[in-house]
């Protein structure tokens, strides 16, 4: 599978680093190894969503329970949580850490991803939601504590998109 | 069967619980019984109060923890119902308040009122301790037995599609938030600890 190992376990690790101890998550291709990490990590609580929207929920329990915990899901997930990003999270001032895997973009040759990938950008900053795109192995470590930071501080929601270039290995 | 006469039915049982409602009725008349800062009153966002309650559930397994749901949330969540049984906490009780009805807009009727059976689903999610209560005293034991087993259960009761004149509160969802977070912290030292 090209979708990269390591560069999952680098975003993973920078999770755990900033004390995400919950992680909310439903599969999609390009998660496979971060949920697979999350599934065999003793010490994670790791929630499997039937639709991500619950993960809001999940997060915002957490948070109010002492936790730090982020969410891992494609860009569809985050169309279908909009309601909950706004009502919950937004409403709350609930810390919330997405870490989102940026489908339909430059490069995308799914049809079926294409609409959403045009959406998802406008739509982060419709909510008017802080996003930053982890494509270069070297900065992710800084850029996941940087966005806990600002989540923690803010007592809002930040967006991380999962880009091609970190996520999609070349075929050699 | 009334709402607000469960809720006061079970008002005491609640005072070491992390209580997480819906909006709406229930929250109002929760509220009016006497409001405490183990409540936690979620305003909007229909259907995720009972994920909130799994989140609190997991984070904190000590800790009992009580969604009073209601069903038009329930139904906007279904899907959430298998979560719950899927990790299936201890400490989490669902109550569910079923008046067949949406009745803080309207009163139209939810799909209950034809024959949905949210303790049925419930049971088909997978949790196996869910039922259906039809009266006081039935509700009363069914959720204090809930409450204090060490296992998830699932309590639908059928009550009345009748709500408090006003649905005022005299709290903001803000003061209620960070009240209800202080009163979660594990310190046992700190104000409000309902473990203390």
């Amino acid at each position: 599978m090209p979708v990269s190992e390591r560069h999952s376990k680098l975003v993973y690790d920078a999770l755990v680093a900033v004390g995400v101890e919950v992680v909310s998550a439903l599969p999609e291709t390009w998660l496979v190894h971060l949920i697979r990490l999350a599934e065999n990590d003793p010490a994670m609580i790791l929630v499997r969503l039937a639709k991500e929207e619950e993960g809001i929920g999940i997060s915002a329990g957490a948070h109010l329970a002492g936790r730090r915990s982020a969410m891992l899901m494609q860009n569809h997930g985050l169309l279908q949580s909009v309601n909950g990003i706004v009502s919950l999270a937004q409403l709350y001032k609930i810390p919330l850490l997405m870490v989102i895997s940026d489908r339909g973009h430059l490069g995308e040759p799914d049809p079926w991803q294409t609409a959403g990938g045009r959406a998802t950008r406008p739509i982060l900053d419709a909510l008017g939601i802080v996003t930053d795109e982890l494509s270069d192995p070297a900065t992710v470590q800084l850029q996941v504590a940087r966005a806990m930071t600002l989540a923690q501080a803010s007592l809002s929601p930040v967006a991380l998109l999962l880009t091609r270039d970190l996520m999609w290995e070349a075929l050699a | 069967m009334k709402r607000v006469d469960c809720l006061e039915a079970i008002y005491d049982e609640l005072a070491g619980c992390a209580v997480v409602t819906i909006m709406g009725a229930v929250a109002v008349e929760l509220y009016s019984l006497g409001h405490r800062p183990n409540f936690f009153y979620l305003e909007h966002a229909m259907g995720l109060a009972s994920s909130m309650g799994l989140g609190i559930a997991l984070s904190q397994p000590d800790r009992k923890v009580v969604v009073l749901d209601g069903d038009g949330s329930v139904l906007m969540n279904l899907g959430g119902l298998t979560t719950l049984a899927r990790y299936a906490p201890g400490n989490l009780t669902h109550i569910v308040f079923d008046n067949q009805s949406l009745l803080s807009v309207g009163g139209f009727p939810t799909a209950t009122a034809t024959g949905s059976d949210l303790a049925g689903i419930a049971r088909a999610a997978g949790i196996a301790k869910a039922a259906t209560v039809t009266s006081l005293e039935e509700f009363r034991g069914a959720a204090v037995a809930a409450i204090d087993a060490p296992e998830l259960a699932c309590v639908v009761a059928k009550v009345e599609a009748v709500g408090p004149t006003s649905f005022h509160m005299d709290l903001h969802l803000l003061e209620n938030r960070f009240e209800f977070q202080r009163a979660l912290r594990p310190d046992p030292d700190s104000e409000g600890d309902p473990t203390s």
